[in-house]
């Protein structure tokens, strides 16, 4: 299993139980700073169990989960709040406020966050949705007047508005057409990458294996509850786990 | 055959249990959910924008079809009332028994029935399609708390919008009863408004004002706390909106007897 020095983040035998059910089982693994990594698995593996737990939403029945450090059990739930600004998320269908424009969306943060002027902050917004390929004629429209392409970009464009320091992307390629997803993939490591003068570490949650191979640092398969394989993307298309094998033949 | 009847008879308990357990669960969840909306309505950041926006949806929106309510219901029971009451010659009294009726019970219940009709079920399909399309997740991820921004303003909205609208009720009621009882029905003008000044209080009017604050805040509880319960999609929409309007419009009719049980004894 993979280590690392000084992680993003850290789980420290994470068990979470429903019930009967064992959703994380004994779960333990960094992921490192700065990179892009890929949590792949089937779906009811508890991929989106941990992306909750990583963001504080769900505790732990056992375990801990260190994010920049912070163990967040130790949080109180309006710390735990305040700690989630840390975070930028995609969600699978963008999860865009469907009442407010596509600037409306993407200036939200900044309203509710920053004591930012007016102008700057429709500045901001401007080079938030340059910077993801939106055009200006579309600024003023309603997501429901946008193709899902372009709703996933003005989600970027709002999850990146208070510079996280860790983008958490759901499903980001699932459901899109080939283009599309290129496109998307090309934000996603654009994103990681241009931030001159800070760090931008990635998670992306996914059971697209393809195209998130293409841009991922370190891959992780979880498996009913557990990390089953973890390794950089080299050697994980060389994996000799037989579940992981087939889940690459998919 | 004894042995079918007693298993019969234990089902019927069974199901019996299971929808008291039910009911007493979802009183539980509703009371968690009003404990909810208490602790974040005095924790800052105020957003008043949002309450305006709601007194303005809530209010002004359903001004409308208030004004026709209450225009219609005041015409309807001058009519009524007069023929009534002519057989026994107190046609006079008819301006006085529409006023009290409207303001006492009338304004108040139409008014809370109308709102639980209209935003009642627009707050639970509001909030339930943010859940559904994973809007309210967003807010959470951004360390905004939903029910501080989805569920107060809504609520204090309703709760200041629906006693103006119940008087703006009473007000147009009056004047489609005086409308129908001096121009239609010939009822003496001066008669009309000397009955009315003898037999009409301010306590009547205080006692609608208060059924409407009450039931103004009932329902947008009921309405946000559905919303917040949707899941499964459009179905989930559906049913959240269906329960919202169902329940706003049956606590509206259940808090009115309990209301008047009390308010007739302190008024």
């Amino acid at each position: 299993m993979l280590t690392f020095e000084n992680p993003a983040i850290s789980l420290k035998n994470v068990t979470k139980k429903f019930g009967e059910h064992t959703i994380l089982n004994d779960l333990s693994f960094d992921i490192a700073r700065n990179k892009i990594t890929t949590i792949l698995g089937f779906s009811g593996a508890g991929k989106s169990t941990l992306l909750k737990h990583i963001l504080g939403i769900i505790q732990p029945t056992t375990g801990s989960v260190f994010v920049l450090g912070k163990d967040l059990n130790h949080l109180d739930k309006v710390q735990l709040r305040e700690f989630r600004r840390n975070f930028g998320m995609l969600f699978q269908y963008a999860a865009l406020f469907d009442s407010f424009t596509a600037e409306e969306n993407v200036a939200f943060p900044l309203q509710e966050f920053t004591k930012l002027k007016k102008n700057e902050i429709a500045e901001k917004v401007n080079d938030l949705l340059t910077s993801v390929g939106i055009k200006e004629e579309s600024f003023k429209k309603l997501p429901s007047e946008l193709s899902g392409g372009m709703r996933k970009r003005v989600g970027l464009a709002r999850a990146l508005a208070l510079a996280p320091d860790i983008m958490l992307y759901d499903e980001p390629t699932t459901g899109l057409d080939p283009i599309t997803t290129k496109m998307v993939n090309n934000l996603i490591v654009e994103t990681s990458t241009n931030h001159k003068d800070r760090e931008m570490t990635s998670v992306i949650i996914s059971h697209d294996v393809k195209a998130t191979l293409e841009i991922s640092d370190y891959v992780a398969f979880l498996d009913r509850g557990t990390i089953i394989e973890y390794l950089p993307v080299a050697d994980f298309k060389n994996s000799q786990n037989p579940l992981v094998q087939e889940f690459l033949r998919l | 055959m004894i042995q079918k009847l007693v298993q019969l008879f234990i089902r019927q308990i069974e199901d019996l249990g299971a929808v008291v357990i039910e009911g007493v669960e979802g009183l539980g969840a509703i009371s968690l959910f009003t404990a909810r909306f208490f602790y974040w309505s005095f924790r800052k950041p105020y957003r008043n924008h949002l309450f305006f926006e709601q007194l303005y949806f809530i209010g002004n929106k359903s001004l409308t079809i208030i004004l026709l309510a209450g225009m219609f219901t005041g015409m309807v029971l001058a009519t009524q009332t007069y023929f009534g009451f002519k057989l026994i010659n107190v046609d006079s009294l008819v301006g006085a028994i529409v006023a009290i009726s409207l303001s006492k019970e009338l304004a108040p219940v139409l008014t809370g029935l109308i709102v639980a009709g209209r935003a009642g079920s627009a707050m639970a399909a509001q909030i339930g399609s943010m859940k559904v399309t994973e809007q309210i997740d967003a807010l959470e991820v951004m360390g905004i708390n939903s029910i501080q921004y989805l569920a107060v303003p809504r609520i204090a909205a309703a709760t200041i919008a629906v006693p103006m609208l119940s008087v703006v009720f009473l007000f147009i009621g009056n004047f489609g009863s005086w409308l129908v009882g001096t121009k239609t029905l010939m009822i003496d003008e001066a008669l009309f408004f000397s009955k009315l000044s003898d037999f009409m209080f301010i306590s009547d009017i205080a006692q609608g004002v208060i059924k409407a604050w009450v039931f103004g805040f009932v329902i947008a509880i009921i309405g946000t706390y559905f919303g917040f319960q949707v899941d499964k999609g459009a179905v989930g929409v559906g049913r959240g909106t269906n329960l919202a309007v169902v329940w706003g419009m049956i606590s509206v009719l259940i808090l009115d007897y309990f209301l008047t049980s009390f308010l007739v004894k302190i008024l």
